[in-house]
């Protein structure tokens, strides 16, 4: 569904600021796969599904997805294939306009925007449904604007909009780390029913290793702009913490102390 | 200083209100929707003046002149939008880089820097003779009113398409827009374009109304427009929340705006003070939501 073949990237090149923040890097997902991915802070997961969403070009490799090679497509023209959720609950929807009108340009994506009009009768029917299912009393709430939402409400709204139109690949980049560890749990569950429902194949990064663990079928490890660790299977079924960090000193083959902060637990 | 004398500007305050609220609904769709400081206006509202003048000097009848004032506006609007999304300008100096490029293009359109055209010749369609004691139909404050709530009803059913409201997002959070799937550099030189043929529209009609084009026409009109956007915000910003009403308080604020200059020169205040006082009203204006933030809702309240 996925596949990502030798991306590099490296950003003020040839300045004091340069970066190599992907360094090769090659990535299979099959159909359905929920991913999550953990490295520390710079490792370059944000960059890779950047990449990935097209918010700039890499410097090489191929991104193909569901047999289509975006590598050179501008953002918003791929994001026909793609549900992105952010970090920042504002960057995902538009504050000053409705909750419906989000959904309604969500409804939308990857298909051309007419002058027919922007929101149908029959589809607030259907937003109050989905709304009514994620539980959060929004239901009710179709003509607020957005802005008045709480950072988790956002949140989930985003993620609902991200599966209004299904995605080829869902992208999550720590979409709950702003968030209060209650509304962050939330959050989690819904994206797991949204993903289990749809079967979605989902990228989903997280600085949680426990997290990372009890969700999704495959987990990898970051570390250098690279795939430093990939589980899946069984493996990943019976994976624990300590497990985990065991296997990713293995694979550094560095030493305990210095790379405590590179994960949190 | 007699009452009168006041009273009696007023149907030309409004009138003179009427056709820069026009302007003004441009600006708001740049400056309010898609967060864009536009200063081509000040060039584009004399190229819709100087094409329709020229226009009709011509001999073309009204609905072409104003057609053509439209479009020759949104040709402006097209060019700041590609010097700002294709040529990776900032929008406020691509704006000032085509309002310079239309000073040159307007002397040419007229081929003098002043281009009268007498009501007594020509059929106008606005005159500022035309404001008192004469029927409805040929009354320029009614025929500016019809305009303006005919382009607000135009302009309540653009925003409400499926188009329209990517354009309003786009203004509003271009990260969410480009993960969307919207082309927010489409949506911004869609709305300058529009935004300026709505100006020179304004400018067609104005050019009529005083009796001539100059190519000092749009002279700060920037600052008319967003005066008339701040002032409609915050007069009406509270019970207007629907989208055609905010146009409508734009128009409004426009009105008022016209309203208190025949005040200020019915004071006998220096006119040559008019621009500076504009200048003022609107940074305060522009200012309050700022000291708001600032100084008021960061207050800590509660305990002793
Ligand atoms: N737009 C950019 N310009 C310059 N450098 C960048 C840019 N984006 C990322 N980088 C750099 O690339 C490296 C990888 O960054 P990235 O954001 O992918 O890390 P990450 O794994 O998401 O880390 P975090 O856990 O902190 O979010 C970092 O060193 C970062 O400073
Ligand atoms: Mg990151």
């Amino acid at each position: 569904m996925l596949e990502i073949k030798d991306i590099h990237k490296t950003f003020n090149k040839g300045t004091v600021n340069q970066k190599i923040a992907l360094n090769g890097l090659s990535l299979h997902l099959k159909a359905g796969d929920f991913v999550t991915v953990i490295g520390g802070n710079g490792a370059g997961k944000s960059t890779m599904l950047n990449a990935i969403a097209g918010v700039w070009k890499p410097d090489s490799g191929r991104i193909i997805i569901d047999g289509d090679d975006v590598t050179n497509m501008p953002e918003h023209k791929r994001a026909k294939y793609l549900g992105r959720v952010f970090q920042d609950p504002m960057r995902g929807t538009a504050a000053d306009m409705e909750i419906a009108e989000n959904l309604a340009l969500a409804a939308r994506r990857g298909k051309m925007r007419t002058l027919k009009w922007g929101i149908k009768k029959a589809e607030r029917e259907l937003y109050r449904e989905k709304l009514l299912a994620l539980d959060l009393g929004l239901e009710n709430r179709l003509s607020s604007k957005v802005g008045l939402l709480s950072g988790g409400q956002r949140q989930a709204l985003t993620l609902l909009m991200a599966s209004l139109e299904m995605p080829k690949v869902l992208l999550l980049d720590e979409h709950t780390a702003a968030l209060d560890p209650k509304t962050a749990a939330k959050v989690l569950e819904l994206t797991d029913r949204i993903v289990n429902e749809n079967k979605l194949t989902t990228l989903m990064i997280t600085h949680n290793m426990h997290d990372a663990i009890a969700h999704g079928n495959r987990l990898i490890m970051l570390s250098d702009g690279q795939v430093m660790l990939d589980i899946a299977g069984e493996e990943k079924k019976n994976l624990t913490v300590e497990t985990l960090l065991s296997k990713f000193y293995q694979a550094s083959g560095e030493d305990f102390a210095d790379d405590s902060v590179l994960l949190s637990k | 200083m007699s009452i009168t004398s006041l009273l009696n500007g007023m149907p030309g305050a409004v009138a003179q209100g009427l056709i820069w609220g026009i302007m003004a609904i441009g600006v708001y769709i740049t400056f309010k929707i898609l967060d864009i400081a536009d200063l081509t206006v000040d060039g584009s509202l004399c190229t819709g003046g100087a094409v329709c003048v020229m226009m009709l000097m011509a001999g073309y009848g009204m609905v072409p002149a104003l057609i053509c004032a439209f479009i020759a506006g949104m040709l402006t609007g097209l060019a700041t939008g590609l010097l700002h999304t294709a040529m990776g300008i900032s929008a406020i100096l691509a704006g000032i880089l085509t309002q310079l490029g239309l000073y040159s293009i307007n002397l040419k359109i007229m081929g003098k820097a002043n281009q009268p055209i007498n009501a007594n010749n020509y059929d106008l369609l606005v005159s500022l003779r035309n404001i008192k004691g004469v029927p409805l139909f040929e009354n320029t404050i009614f025929i500016t009113f019809i305009f303006t709530v005919v382009l607000i009803a135009f302009l309540y059913w653009f925003f409400g398409t499926e188009l329209g409201s990517s354009l309003r997002a786009s203004g509003c959070n271009a990260d969410m827009c480009r993960a969307q799937g919207i082309n927010v550099s489409f949506n911004k030189v869609l709305g300058l374009v529009l935004s300026n043929g709505l100006v020179a529209l304004s400018g067609a009609l104005l050019a009529q109304y005083q009796g001539f084009a100059d190519v000092q026409m749009g002279r700060g009109a920037i600052v008319i427009g967003l005066a008339a956007v701040v002032i409609g915000e915050a007069l009406f910003g509270k019970i207007f929340k629907n989208f055609a009403l905010r146009l409508l308080s734009v128009a409004l604020g426009s009105i008022i705006y016209y309203i208190v200059l025949q005040v200020v020169i019915w004071m006998k205040l220096d006119p040559q003070l008019l621009k500076l006082l504009s200048a003022i009203i609107v940074a305060i204006f522009l200012a309050i939501p700022y000291w708001k933030s600032k100084y008021f809702a960061g207050k800590v309240k509660g305990g002793k």
